[in-house]
């Protein structure tokens, strides 16, 4: 068995870090684990990509086109755009947030509408997670991605319990009761749906 | 114990376990973090210089001087470090010696796409590759130990993919490395043409001897599969084809250069179509093809851009896994200046003006990307300031409208010399010197004129307006960005002067732990009159909702640039 995920957002959303708690739950769990990141220019802002990989050997850490088990998306039009990543009958999860990129400020294209609906009509199972309003109610609006881990959880052959021992080794200490919360809230939306 | 580690962390780690006690670096994505990591490790001593070519002399010294030391750079950075790495290549070393150079194939972040080999052939310098986080730190041991076997400096070549990408990584012991004892050698370490001649055969003869050392090293190796595909790859290119064609028989080359011809030989007669799969420059391929070797590469593999498990299954086997395809038109997601940053005062000016801005490298080279749009060119570390002498020179008209924009890291990396250029010919160029008191794009260094080393310990503040004096520049003034009217007059007085011109555009980066905004602003719609002047400042917290702007509350910061353009005074604090 290997599980490819890909963590899609805009750069600043916490993306990084959630890939980093999804790949220290599968090394607990006992898999061999690559995680992708993105650093530099991409991060001050722009459309960001990383890659989790886990099972029992994984060779390259980059998730093939038609070959991911789940997108996790922290914003509309991410989730969109890499669609093309996902494999038949693969499962995106979605903050329903959407943040205009710098095209759609300056007016020189829309911003796309139905977004959800244009990917169901694709036969994708979607679920779509209210992060930000988790977030808040857990204390910080930095929490979306914890809240969007504890979505994905809920979803996981990894058990929760590992998800929050990876929390644990992940953030700060400071704010792991935060997180601790955001988690649980995204991970009972994420049961619901 | 096994740990989950970037390619980078792993790179330090083998540092650690192979004794290196001197690492000096400038930062570059994708190396930064090597370095970072090294800082971590009490037993060694880690900084960032200046430039490379600076950290790579460092490194010389201490090797010289007996210590095992690293230098660690973006492939870019490579250039600037091109001059004493070319002859170190001579002298060799004497407590090993390791040049980490981190490529760049698609460009994530940098301005070209070149392929560190092409200089390290150039420089007779030999060639490391990893592919995982377990060979970033077992390579970086064996770097160390063919420095001081083969008496040379030893390139660890990375790419992008191996740099950022976690895997897990067994940590061992460091072994206990002393110094080794100094010894005064002019004929090796002075290289004068009678001393470098000799030491040109010596390097010559080097390599015949690690070549003939790769024909049999554990790091080129041979994994039979099926017999009808045969696959020569290295480092990250390695685990894609690995990926899309499995059961394929596999040369595996750990040194990339120089190359192992009996070994490639041997490989290429047990099977029966041969391919070379290696990002951008052909180097592996075209050296099959001179020892006469059919081999299959770039004429179905491009030299552009990284590869990926698809784009090698597609172009070897003929098979698109994708399923879902992207039709619609979307908007692209270019990166853009954070909220609150304080570049975005000093483009909006020079967009105003509508002058020519010989532009750098960094977090404002942004500027050049809609809706700013006011950098004019953009070619490497310190240009900007050579460049802006060039343009008055070609037609001294460019004087009163041209300047040169670069950052406070990029101004001491190689912004100096050309200041010094400018004051010597008695040119006429304006410097404006955005000193936001960071290296922001690579992710926040300390650097000479933060006022702390990359320990963290307080150090001497390089001081740009004493500095600039000393040149003897003597138009030299101090503006905030944020003062939006100040920093016009300022821009416009110094480019009429017939004098050159340093304005330093002193705000902190907004990402910087000190620095407090007072949060999130919004705009009255009552007071609101549409005119959208908000919006020319090019602030990713600032959208279109009905045609009206709005501040989205998740992304602002309350930095007030946006007040200060809004005529109806219509954005205020959030009630």
């Amino acid at each position: 068995m290997e599980k490819n995920i890909i963590i899609v957002g805009v750069g600043g959303q916490g993306t990084l870090l959630a890939s980093r708690i999804l790949g220290a739950a599968a090394t607990l769990k006992g898999y061999d684990v690559k995680v992708s990141e993105v650093h530099g220019m991409a991060q001050r802002g722009g459309s960001v990509i990383t890659y989790v990989k886990y099972g029992q050997k994984v060779h390259s850490p980059i998730v093939a086109k038609g070959t991911a088990d789940l997108i996790l998306a922290f914003e509309m039009l991410e989730g969109f755009r890499y669609l093309p990543y996902l494999k038949k009958d693969g499962v995106l999860i979605v903050n329903n947030q959407t943040i205009d990129p710098m095209p759609v400020i300056t007016g020189a294209m829309k911003y796309p509408e139905h977004i959800v609906e244009k990917i169901e009509q694709k036969n994708i199972r979607v679920v779509c997670v209210d992060a930000l309003s988790k977030a808040i109610e857990a204390g910080s609006t930095k929490a979306v991605n914890v809240a969007l881990i504890g979505s994905l959880a809920a979803t996981s052959p990894i058990e929760k319990d590992i998800f929050i021992q990876a929390l644990k080794q992940t953030v700060p200490e400071k704010f792991l009761d935060l997180n601790k919360k955001a988690f649980e809230l995204g991970y009972k939306t994420g049961t619901e749906q | 114990m096994k740990k989950m580690m970037l390619g980078n962390e792993a790179v330090a780690r083998g540092m650690l376990e192979s004794g290196i006690s001197v690492v000096s670096s400038y930062p570059g994505t994708p190396s930064t973090e090597i370095t970072e990591f090294a800082a971590k490790y009490e037993e060694i001593y880690a900084e960032w210089a200046p430039n490379e070519k600076v950290a790579v002399e460092v490194a010389i010294g201490a090797s010289i001087a007996g210590a095992r030391a690293a230098a660690c750079m973006k492939h870019v950075g490579f250039n600037v470090a091109a001059d004493p790495a070319f002859t170190v290549s001579y002298t060799g070393v004497n407590g090993g010696l390791v040049f980490c150079v981190a490529d760049d194939p698609g460009l994530h972040s940098s301005q070209n796409e070149q392929d560190t080999r092409r200089l390290a052939v150039a420089a007779k310098i030999p060639v490391l590759e990893p592919s995982d986080s377990t060979e970033c730190k077992e390579f970086t041991k064996l770097a160390v130990s063919l420095s001081e076997q083969f008496d040379t400096p030893v390139i660890l070549r990375l790419s992008t993919r191996v740099a950022h990408s976690q895997s897990l990584v067994e940590l061992c012991e460091p072994t206990p490395y002393q110094r080794k004892p100094y010894e005064k050698n002019p004929g090796k370490y002075v290289m004068m043409p009678g001393m470098a001649k000799v030491r040109h055969s010596f390097v010559e003869k080097r390599l015949k001897d690690m070549a003939a050392w790769a024909e049999t090293a554990p790091v080129n190796r041979i994994e039979m599969g099926d017999t009808k595909i045969g696959i020569i790859a290295s480092g990250i290119a390695y685990e894609y084809a690995k990926e899309a064609v499995p059961n394929a028989s596999f040369l595996k080359l750990g040194l990339t250069y120089p190359l192992c011809a009996d070994l490639i030989k041997d490989f290429a007669s047990k099977v029966e179509k041969l391919y070379v799969i290696e990002e951008l420059e052909p180097i592996t391929e075209e050296f099959c093809k001179t020892l006469g070797i059919s081999v299959i590469g770039k004429e179905i593999l491009s030299l552009e851009g990284e590869y990926s498990t698809e784009l090698i299954k597609k172009a070897i086997l003929g098979i698109d896994d994708t399923v879902y395809t992207q039709d619609d038109q979307l908007p692209i997601r270019p990166p853009i200046m954070c909220p609150g940053c304080p570049h975005r005062g000093a483009h909006y000016v020079l967009k105003k003006l509508g002058v020519t801005v010989n532009g750098d490298i960094g977090c404002y080279t942004l500027g050049a990307l809609p809706p700013m749009q006011s950098m004019d060119t953009c070619v490497c570390m310190g240009a900007s300031v050579s460049m802006v002498h060039g343009f008055g020179l070609a037609d001294p008209a460019f004087n009163k409208k041209t300047v040169a924009i670069l950052g406070d890291s990029t101004f001491i990396h190689s912004g100096i010399t050309p200041l010094i250029n400018i004051l010597y010919n008695k040119g006429v160029g304006t410097v404006i010197i955005l000193h936001n008191s960071i290296t922001g794009m690579t992710g926040d260094q300390q650097n000479t004129t933060t006022g702390y080393t990359l320990k963290g310990d307080a150090t001497n503040i390089i001081s740009l307006e004493k500095l600039c004096e000393a040149i003897g520049v003597k138009r030299i003034r101090v503006e905030d960005p944020f003062d939006l009217q100040g920093f016009e007059k300022a821009v416009k007085e110094e480019i009429a002067a017939e004098e050159p011109s340093v304005i330093i555009s002193r705000r902190p980066c907004a990402l910087l732990k000190g620095v407090k905004f007072p949060g999130p602003i919004s705009i009255d719609p009552n007071k609101c009159i549409g005119c959208k002047m908000c919006m020319k400042i090019g602030c990713p917290a600032i959208v279109l909702k009905n045609d009206r702007p709005v501040i989205d509350s998740t992304l602002c910061n309350g930095c007030g640039l946006c007040k200060k353009v809004c005529k109806p005074n219509a954005i205020g604090d959030n009630k």
